[in-house]
């Protein structure tokens, strides 16, 4: 063939001439396409939501030190463990009596036959929780399954707790969650959690109260929205409000929070409603006594 | 005895002489160190996750070499034709058979020598600590897991007419033992017969692998596996190995090699 190399260089230059002349008219083709700077959503699209649980779960392996219920293991609780310790969902670990707790730790069981339990020499078999400053070590975890999934509010909640809570570190605490309403906006669950950061670690009531009370607004809207009433969550809210404000010597805004409470309580709650109207009754009785302080809505 | 050890340098030459080591390695490291200069929450004390990455990539990698290494070794000798020069040493079937395993066993050993190095440099890095108890026991099961991985990969080339079956097949089954095998007998259980028995008789029957994958104690630093069970383990996948080479060698023996 005769002078490949001026061929190359001929072929170099229809490339590179096509390329300044495309290159515009790609931009305008992806216009108005939604683009992402993240390279997991480039990547897996929608799909990684389904990886995001599988990293979340993951996060309570690592709680546990690897001692975990397989898919195949029976008397799994819905629950992770991670979550109950943060205070998230039904199942709060404080709720269930030793038994329980003992019979859902101990998944295994006794050995079924002489290969099951000779490889239990092998795999860690007893019930330990991560403790010592070690508990940053689920935290990887967490953090990828927020960036799967950003949407997954528990998530950032959780890490939240850990945090803030045993790792003494609020303020990554705080900038996690501020990122989690960046990507939720309207979720009461990281405003409830970002206004427990500022009451019990920064001790800064003013803005904690805010949190709550949007929390409380955010809340309400989602219940008339879907016509589901979220409990714990209201109860939290209402709760940490009436303590602030009792604990800031406005009572009137403390009984005002727990009577919203006692409204919101379901009939199987009597006991505790009993309980909170009592509360209620001791902290008007304060706010009468004391000098009018003004009630905060 | 002599014999064997001779096939076996060869086979451990071939290993370091191949890219496949090096590849995965390379990739191994590549993955590991990139993962590891992810800072999550600005703490750079954080290192389970990066033992967790490291070592499932260590485990995936010594199997890739294990099968691919074993699997081809016969059916390479007979397609270039060597074997009939190497049988006419005079080498018996049997010596050529445990040649290639030792050989094949030998050079899986070094590398996981090296990749368990560079997972011991990787952690301390971070943890400033070197754990070697962990590593050696995770070592040293992982090498006799993968004797009888590769005795399986050996008789899987006498059985199957080509490497890349035999060998897709023999990671197919050393995947599933690890992952289901020793949850056979509780799906089992549940079962109705005869399907029951069947899955009974399997779990007593394969290999379980799965003990000798300690990866979650190295991780977690949990507690080290009792020597007593270490050793009653080697033992085991010895006589298993054993098991598997027999039986290839039972076939080896008959089969025709033109």
């Amino acid at each position: 063939m005769p002078a490949p190399g001026y061929i190359l260089v001929l072929l170099l230059t229809v490339i590179f001439t096509l390329a300044t002349w495309l290159q515009p008219l790609a931009v305008a083709w992806t216009k108005g396409r939604a683009q992402s700077n993240n390279l997991l959503a480039v990547t897996l699209g929608d799909a990684r939501r389904l990886f995001a649980n599988h990293f979340f779960i993951k996060a309570d392996v690592y709680f546990h030190s690897g001692y975990y219920p397989s898919i195949f293991d029976q008397g799994r609780t819905n629950q992770l463990h991670i979550a109950e310790q943060a205070g998230q969902g039904p199942g709060a670990h404080q709720g269930k009596t030793p038994e329980e707790e003992e019979k859902e730790e101990d998944f295994l069981g006794p050995p079924r036959d002489w290969i099951d339990k000779f490889g239990r020499n092998f795999y860690l078999t007893e019930h330990t929780h991560l403790s010592g400053g070690h508990e940053d070590e689920m935290l990887p975890w967490l953090k990828i399954a927020a960036e799967l999934d950003p949407q997954k509010v528990e998530v950032y909640t959780v890490a939240s707790y850990w945090l803030r809570g045993k790792l003494n570190r609020p303020d990554a605490a705080r900038d996690f969650l501020r990122e989690g309403l960046r990507a939720n906006p309207n979720s009461y669950e990281i405003l409830l959690e970002l206004g427990r950061v500022y009451a019990e670690n920064y001790h800064d009531p003013d803005r904690a109260r805010n949190l709550w009370q949007l929390a409380e607004r955010k809340l309400k809207a989602h219940e008339r929205a879907t016509g589901e009433v979220d409990i714990i969550n209201e109860r939290q809210i209402l709760l940490y409000r009436a303590q602030l404000e009792e604990a800031q010597g406005n009572y009137q805004a403390a009984a005002d929070a727990i009577e919203r409470l006692c409204l919101v309580l379901p009939g199987t709650h009597a006991v505790e409603r009993e309980e909170l109207e009592k509360r209620r009754a001791e902290l008007l009785q304060k706010a009468n006594s004391s000098p009018a302080t003004p009630a905060k809505p | 005895m002599n014999n064997i050890f001779a096939i076996g340098s060869i086979t451990i030459k071939e290993l370091y002489r191949r890219k496949d080591f090096y590849v995965l390695f390379v990739l191994s490291a590549l993955i590991t160190l990139m993962a590891g200069s992810a800072h999550f929450f600005h703490d750079d004390k954080i290192v389970r996750y990066l033992k967790e990455l490291c070592l499932l990539l260590i485990w995936i990698a010594a199997l890739v070499i294990a099968i691919t290494t074993a699997a081809r070794q016969l059916p390479a000798e007979r397609e270039q034709r060597t074997i009939f020069p190497l049988l006419a040493k005079p080498v018996s079937r049997a010596q050529v058979l445990l040649g290639k395993f030792l050989g094949c066993w030998l050079a899986v050993g070094l590398a996981l020598v090296m990749f368990y190095a560079f997972l011991g440099v990787v952690s301390a890095s971070r943890e400033h600590a070197w754990p070697l108890e962990y590593y050696i026991q995770a070592l040293w099961l992982q090498w006799m897991m993968l004797a009888v991985v590769i005795a399986l990969a050996l008789l899987g080339s006498i059985v199957f007419a080509a490497p890349s079956s035999n060998g897709t097949i023999c990671l197919v089954t050393v995947v599933g033992i690890l992952l289901l095998g020793g949850h056979l007998h509780e799906v089992a259980l549940e079962r109705p017969e005869p399907m029951q028995s069947f899955l009974s008789t399997l779990y007593f029957l394969i290999p379980h692998l799965e003990w000798f994958d300690v990866r979650d104690l190295v991780v977690h630093e949990s507690g080290l596996v009792a020597w007593w069970a270490v050793g009653a383990a080697s033992v085991y996948a010895m006589v298993y190995a054993g098991f598997l080479l027999f039986a290839a060698w039972v076939l080896f023996r008959r089969k025709a090699l033109n």
